[in-house]
């Protein structure tokens, strides 16, 4: 059967696991490669790493960061940070990544994602969508880690994607990052709804029940999260941690 | 000194990560597009991501046709597909409207799935595989193993005794092939945790 892919986020500063809140607070978790091999021990469905700063920085998620994931994960890894060209793309890959998140640039270039999808297959191509309210516009996606608006309203920006080619969206609620209280379902499930690739829900989950609402509210095709998965409760004492399969029943 | 295994480069997608597999399973293998590796190798792993007409452009470009045809059709070569490296097994595709390299009498289609919103396209993510028969490839493997997919477009195959595994989404279809020594799994077993390891260390062992 198949079932949702469930998804450790993993977030990087200055090759440091970090943990934020809103995109702010950066709390220092630990070592990044260490946390491959306990989700490696923990039977991880996937992993994603995004260096939160490379975008704002004008510089590329580090590749020898990137090569230490590969030799350690037994499963398959996306990686996103600062990039903005198929070189970019190339270099990733050959450190042994599967896919690549694509966040800033794509709202910047949205014709970048059609050349890159054209080059490297749709499957490759993950676009992740940053969304927070603006004022007295609703919901926009935002780029550079959340600092800067721009006037792609999430759904429109996720067709957009879809039809140049990106094989998979990541939708993240900004106001709910780190919150744990629960995914923002009606943003989740208004992207679902609307585009025919796989959609990723992140952004808030804070118990194996709101992963669950994700998926069958929401319509995700994959549950990420970062705190979940990181701090052994809302007390947030630092316990890398992944459900059992059996835990959860997508049925 | 026994033959090496060769892991086709031929430009598309990650042969990287099979190869780190490999290493750690201490298996001595090469990834190269020459012709005369593939020539002189034992087996033969055939991975691939991306576009089956530009693949297919590709291996004629480096010459790897005729090579691959001899090892695997006279010489019996073991080989073994993966993911796209097991589409171009077939005889044709629906990806660009191409021949493929026709070993196995299959063709490759694109899902047609009715539950748009449950079963997105590309079919990415885990799924279980169950084992349609007997197979070194499948020793120590569990019926029902999960394994890892990323693929839009999935095989039809015209003989059903070459089928391998099969997996449901939404409709069911064939996710491995065996016909001698061919060997083709739609799914990556480089990164499918236990299950995909075991799988290689079969291959290893034919």
């Amino acid at each position: 059967m198949f079932r949702p892919r469930i998804i450790p986020v993993l977030l990087l500063k200055s090759l440091a696991l970090v943990k934020s809140v809103r995109f702010e607070k950066h709390r220092y978790i630990g070592d990044p490669i260490n946390a491959v091999r306990i989700f490696n021990d923990l039977k991880a469905d996937e992993l994603v790493f995004l260096d939160v700063e490379a975008s704002q920085k004008n510089r590329l998620i580090s590749l020898d960061f990137v090569r230490d994931v590969g030799e350690e994960a037994n499963m398959p890894f996306a990686v996103g940070g600062g990039i903005k060209t198929t070189e970019d793309i190339k270099a990733i890959l050959n450190a042994g990544a599967e896919k690549v998140v694509i966040s800033t640039y794509a709202a910047q270039n949205p014709d970048f994602i059609k050349e890159a999808s054209d080059f490297f297959g749709s499957s490759t191509i993950v676009v992740c969508i940053d969304v927070k309210n603006k004022l007295l516009k609703g919901r926009r996606t935002w780029i550079l880690s959340g600092s800067k608006s721009t006037a792609f309203n999430p759904v429109e920006f996720a067709q957009l994607m879809e039809k140049n080619g990106a094989g998979e969206l990541i939708i993240q609620s900004i106001e709910r990052d780190g919150a744990m209280e629960g995914y923002d379902i009606e943003l989740v499930k208004s992207v679902s709804t609307a585009v025919g690739v796989p959609v990723v829900a992140l952004g808030g989950a804070g118990s194996k029940e709101d992963l669950m609402e994700a998926y069958r509210i929401g319509h995700a095709n994959a549950l990420a999260a970062g705190s979940l998965f990181i701090y052994q409760s809302r007390n947030r004492g630092v316990l890398i941690n992944y459900p059992n399969k059996g835990e959860l029943n997508f049925d | 000194m026994p033959q090496k295994l060769t892991i086709v480069d031929y430009g598309m997608g990650n042969l990287n990560s099979v190869k780190r597999v490999l290493d750690r399973m201490r298996v001595d293998s090469i990834i190269s597009s020459r012709p005369t590796d593939i020539a002189n190798s034992g087996k033969i792993i055939l991975p691939g991501v991306g576009h089956f007409g530009k693949a297919m452009h590709n291996l004629q470009e480096l010459n790897l046709l005729d090579v691959l045809h001899e090892a695997v059709r006279v010489a019996n070569k073991p080989i073994l597909g993966i993911c796209l490296g097991m589409q171009l097994m077939a005889k044709r595709s629906e990806e660009g409207n191409v021949e493929g390299l026709g070993w196995i009498d299959a063709e490759v289609i694109r899902f047609r799935v009715a539950d748009k919103l449950k079963y997105k396209i590309p079919h990415m993510g885990w799924n279980q595989v169950s084992i349609k028969k007997n197979s070194p490839l499948m020793e120590n493997i569990s019926g029902l193993s999960e394994f890892y997919f990323v693929h839009s477009y999935r095989l039809k195959v015209n003989d059903e005794s070459d089928i391998l595994n099969e997996t449901e989404y939404e409709e069911t279809f064939p996710s491995a092939i065996e016909r001698g020594n061919i060997f083709g799994v739609q799914y990556h077993p480089e990164k499918s945790h236990d299950a995909g390891i075991q799988l290689l260390k079969n291959f290893i062992k034919l």
